[in-house]
């Protein structure tokens, strides 16, 4: 089983990735957006970073990399694809997820943890976890504020306040009903601005970030070997 | 030819860099400002095309890629 962690210029989170990636026992190849194919790969993780300099609007640019053609035949096969922060924010501009991310309501940078709670846990991103669990997890970003499309997303998970409640005044960015995660229907491709890779060790604020890379890491196992594509 | 795409944020979207405009342009003074948009133009440049060509491509870039049908609108204006 080994995950495809793709970095276009500009992604600075792709060593994170693999790092907590494989302490919890995945392997993982890091992709070059230069490439046109995710063969023999089982799923793949978009992480964060600022592709392509975050020009004209925030992976506006990166959605057209030669690799994402095989990032969407990945996901049309069910696998597993995941969007941190920037990956996110990809993959919305992709269409593989709903809506779009924008400027946080107060204009500031936010770097610091956020409180998540789990709404779902039919995703790949939270299958391992519980719903109404309160995750802590950083936030590092300035373009975290979701705008939904026309249809209703599939939340996954919300910014919340320690003890759980969805409110405005638990809300760091004025992303739509708290957003901070969502997922596609069917739950196989998620995307999430908190970076849930930089909560898994014992000596950083929170290990909370495990529970999410865990259910991915379950996601992939039990996601059965596709065709071989080509 | 050259075409000018002017993309706008829709009304519906908030626009915070706007909203952060606005408030300082009423504390310096401007009290009856009451809203400020922040738009993007883009200019296209492309040598030896005609006019209904250039109109043609360029808005397929902005359906592609320079503006996000989920947030955004577009207009674009040839210039010879």
């Amino acid at each position: 089983m080994t995950v495809g962690i793709v970095a276009f210029p500009g992604t600075n989170c792709e060593q994170d990735v693999a790092y907590a990636l494989e302490s919890l026992g995945a392997k993982t190849v890091t992709v070059w957006h230069r490439e046109s194919s995710l063969d023999g790969l089982d799923a793949v993780v978009l992480p964060g970073g600022f592709a392509h300099g975050d020009y004209l609007r925030t992976g506006a640019i990166a959605r057209f990399s030669p690799i994402m053609a095989a990032v969407e035949k990945l996901a049309a096969e069910g696998r597993p694809v995941l969007g941190i922060c920037n990956g996110f924010q990809i993959l919305c501009e992709a269409g593989l997820l709903p809506g779009a991310l924008i400027a946080n309501r107060d204009l500031k940078f936010i770097c610091r943890p956020a409180h998540l709670r789990v709404e779902s846990t039919d995703s790949i991103l939270t299958r391992a976890a519980t719903i109404g669990q309160v995750l802590t997890i950083p936030l590092n970003s300035y373009e975290g504020n979701y705008v939904p499309g026309p249809e209703a997303p599939n939340a996954v998970l919300r910014y919340c306040d320690p003890d759980g409640n969805v409110t405005e005044a638990a809300n760091p960015n004025g992303s739509a009903e708290g957003i901070a995660g969502i997922a596609n229907g069917a739950g196989t491709v998620a995307g999430l601005m908190p970076h849930p890779e930089r909560a898994i060790e014992d000596f950083m604020a929170s290990t909370d970030g495990r529970v999410l890379l865990e259910s991915f890491i379950a996601s992939v196992e039990a996601t059965p070997a596709g065709v071989a594509s080509g | 030819m050259k075409a000018v795409v002017t993309i706008t944020r829709r009304q519906e979207i908030a626009d915070p860099e706007g909203a952060t405009i606005q408030r300082a342009l009423v504390d310096l003074g401007y009290a009856e400002v009451d809203a400020v948009r922040v738009n993007r133009t883009v200019e296209v440049s492309m040598p030896g095309r005609d006019r209904e060509y250039v109109l043609s491509a360029v808005r397929g870039m902005c359906e592609k890629m320079l503006a996000n049908p989920v947030m955004e609108d577009f207009e674009i204006e040839i210039l010879d």
